[in-house]
C-alpha cells in the first residue's frame, strides 16, 4: 500500500464523508471550541458527562479529512466509557500518533487506521485536534466536578 | 525567456518528489536558488567573510564593497532616488514592523487612524494593531468586498484628517491582485497620511517604480526573488527617515555614545544596528543581477502567460473556485482556489504525493480568508522557472485528489 493510501484508508474516507454525531449537543456538561492556527481548522466539542461516564458526544466545526475523521472515530470510540477510561484511550492514541508505544494498544481497534498519518508529520496536528480537545474538555469537567472521582 | 533554460539554473528543481519530478508552485511563500546565488554565498565564506564597516583590512574592506553594492541594487531595482533609503532587515515583516515601531509609535495617538486592507499579510496587519494598542489610535480597514479588489469607494470614505497611516499591500500573497497603490497613496497623501507599502509579492515578479507610486515606505525580501532566506529591506523616503527615532539600538546605528545617551549614525546605518546577514545580502547582489539578466518585464509577461493558462484549465476542472480577479493580465502569477468541500490540507497532501508543492492554508491573511469564507485555500504560484507542463501536472494531481475524495463519496460539488 501507497504512504497515501494509508493515509487515506477507506475507514477515514467513510468518516469524513458521513461523520458521526456531527451537531452540537444542547446542554452538554462541557463545551470547548479550538482551532488549529497551522491550517485554520476549528471544532466544537460537546459531552455530556452523568456520573462519571460520558453518554453523549458532538461536534461541529471544519476542517481537513483527517481531522474530521479523527473527530467522528473519537465519538465513536469515547461515548460509553468513563471519564478515566475514556481519558486512557485519548492518552494512548496520543501516544501513537506521536510514535511512541501506546501503553493500552488493545483498545484503540480501527483507530489504529489513522496510524498513517504519522508519515505527514504536519498532519499529526490535524488527527490530533479533536483528541486534544477532549482532554481539554476533562479538565473543564474535572474543575466543575472537583469532587469527581480521578 | 525560456524557462526550460532558466530551471537548469536551479538545482533543487532537478529530482524526484514521491516518485515524480518535482512541480514547485509554492513561489509565493519561498523561490528557489539558482546556481550563481549559491556559488556566491559559497564563494564569499571561502574567500572573503569578513564584518562590515568596521574593519580596516582588506577581508572587511571587500565585504563592506560587496554589501554596500547590493544596496546600489536594490535601490536600483525598485526605482528608489538613492541607495540611502535602502535598509537591510531580516524580512519583509521586519521592515514593516521597523516602521510600526520606529515611526508609528513616536508619531500615533489617540484619535489618529490607521488604515490596512483587508488582504493584508499578517505583517502589515499586526505590526499596526500593536502600534495602534501602544499608542490608542484606531485601526480601520479598507474592506474586499467583491472577493477580488479592495473597495475604493469605501476607501476614499474612510479617509480623513485623521488617518495618519495607509498600510496597503501593492500585490495580495492570496488573491494574486495588483492593488492602485499610486492612485490610494496620491489620494492618502491628499489627508497627510504616510504611506506604507508591501512589496514583498512585488518585487520578485516584475517591474516596479516607489518614486512612481508615491508611497513613503516600501518593504520587500530576498528570499522571494532567488536571494537566501534571512535578508529583506525596507525603503524609505529620506526626509522622513532622517526625523525617524532609531528602532534596534546597539552597534552600528550610532555616532558616539556615553554612558547615559548617544547620538546616532547617518540613514539608512542609523536603522542597521548589529552584525546583518552579510553573506545573504550579497547572495540577494547577486539574485537582483540574475533577475536583471532575464529581465524584470520579461518575467512578469511569462507570469501573465502561466497565470493565464491556469486560470483557463482550473476553470476546466468542475468543484473549483478560484479566488481574485478572473483576468491575469490583473493580477500576479498565483491562483487561489478552493476545490469543492474538499480541504485545502488535502489537496495539498494529494498534489504533493504527485510530486506537485503547491500552499494549502490561510497564508498569513486570516481576515480575508473569513471574508472569502473559506478555512484555507490552496495557492499555486509561479515563477520564472515554471512552464505550462507544470500546469498540467498540477491538473492531473487534482483529477487525482477528486476522485479521492470527490467521485461517488457524496462530497458536494
Amino acid at each position: 500500500m501507497s504512504s497515501l493510501e494509508e493515509l487515506y484508508k477507506e475507514v477515514i474516507l467513510d468518516h469524513y464523508r458521513a461523520p458521526r454525531n456531527r451537531g452540537r449537543l444542547d446542554g452538554a456538561e462541557v463545551h470547548l471550541h479550538r482551532d488549529n492556527p497551522l491550517c485554520g481548522d476549528e471544532i466544537d466539542l460537546y459531552v455530556d458527562v452523568v456520573d462519571g461516564k460520558i453518554v453523549g458526544l458532538g461536534f461541529e466545526g471544519k476542517g481537513c479529512s483527517i481531522s474530521q475523521a479523527s473527530i467522528s472515530m473519537m465519538t465513536e470510540k469515547l461515548k460509553d466509557l468513563s471519564v478515566e477510561e475514556a481519558e486512557g484511550l485519548a492518552t494512548t492514541f496520543k501516544q501513537m500518533m506521536q510514535g511512541d508505544d501506546p501503553s493500552e494498544p488493545d483498545k484503540l481497534g480501527d483507530l489504529i487506521a489513522l496510524q498513517g498519518v504519522q508519515k505527514y508529520p504536519v498532519r499529526i496536528k490535524c488527527a490530533l485536534l479533536g483528541w486534544n480537545t477532549f482532554l481539554e474538555g476533562v479538565k473543564v469537567y474535572r474543575e466543575k466536578h472537583p469532587d469527581a472521582s480521578s | 525567456m525560456n524557462p526550460y533554460e532558466i530551471r537548469k539554473d536551479f538545482p533543487v528543481l532537478n529530482q524526484e518528489v514521491n516518485g515524480h519530478p518535482l512541480v514547485y508552485l509554492d513561489n509565493g511563500a519561498t523561490s528557489q536558488r539558482p546556481q550563481v546565488v549559491i556559488d556566491e554565498v559559497k564563494r564569499f565564506y571561502e574567500q572573503d567573510n569578513s564584518n562590515v564597516h568596521r574593519s580596516v583590512h582588506t577581508l572587511g574592506e571587500r565585504a563592506t564593497v560587496l554589501y554596500e553594492a547590493t544596496r546600489e541594487k536594490v535601490a536600483e531595482l525598485i526605482g528608489a532616488p538613492s541607495p540611502r533609503g535602502v535598509i537591510f532587515t531580516k524580512s519583509a515583516t521586519e521592515s514593516l514592523n521597523l516602521v510600526a515601531y520606529a515611526w508609528g509609535r513616536h508619531h500615533l495617538s489617540e484619535g489618529d487612524e490607521v488604515l490596512v486592507t483587508e488582504m493584508e499579510h499578517h505583517s502589515n496587519l499586526i505590526s499596526w494593531q500593536l502600534a495602534c494598542r501602544d499608542t490608542g489610535a484606531t485601526l480601520k480597514a479598507v474592506p474586499v468586498n467583491d472577493g477580488a479588489t479592495l473597495d475604493l469607494k469605501e476607501f476614499e470614505r474612510l479617509l480623513s484628517s485623521r488617518t495618519k497611516v495607509l498600510a496597503v499591500t501593492h500585490v495580495s500573497n492570496v488573491l494574486g491582485t495588483i492593488n492602485p497603490v499610486a492612485d490610494m497613496a496620491a489620494k492618502a497623501h491628499e489627508v497627510g497620511a504616510v504611506v506604507v507599502c508591501d512589496g514583498a509579492q512585488a518585487v520578485p515578479h516584475g517591474p516596479v517604480d516607489v518614486s512612481a507610486l508615491g508611497c513613503d515606505f516600501y518593504a520587500g525580501t530576498g528570499h522571494k526573488m532567488c536571494a537566501p532566506t534571512g535578508v529583506g529591506f525596507l525603503w524609505g523616503r529620506e526626509s522622513i527617515l532622517e526625523d525617524m527615532e532609531p528602532f534596534l539600538g546597539g552597534g552600528e546605528m550610532i555616532l558616539d555614545v556615553w554612558i547615559d545617551r548617544a547620538t546616532y549614525n547617518e540613514i539608512p546605518y542609523k536603522f542597521e544596528a548589529g552584525t546583518p546577514p552579510i553573506a545573504s545580502v550579497i547572495g540577494l547582489g547577486t539574485a537582483i543581477d540574475y533577475l536583471n539578466g532575464i529581465g524584470m518585464k520579461a518575467i512578469h509577461d511569462h507570469e501573465v502567460e502561466l497565470t493565464a493558462y491556469a486560470l483557463d484549465k482550473l476553470g476546466q476542472i468542475d468543484g473549483i473556485t478560484v479566488f481574485g480577479p478572473k483576468d491575469a493580465a490583473d493580477k500576479a502569477g498565483l491562483v487561489s482556489f478552493s476545490f469543492g468541500d474538499i480541504h485545502a490540507h488535502d489537496v495539498g497532501t494529494i498534489c504533493d504525493s504527485f510530486g506537485v508543492a503547491v500552499r494549502a492554508g490561510h497564508h498569513c491573511a486570516k481576515p480575508l480568508m473569513r471574508k472569502l469564507d473559506v478555512p484555507a485555500t490552496t495557492r499555486a504560484s509561479f515563477y520564472i522557472y515554471n512552464t505550462t507542463e507544470d500546469v498540467d501536472r498540477l491538473v492531473v494531481a487534482l483529477e487525482e485528489t477528486k476522485k479521492m475524495f470527490g467521485d461517488g463519496g457524496g462530497i458536494p460539488f
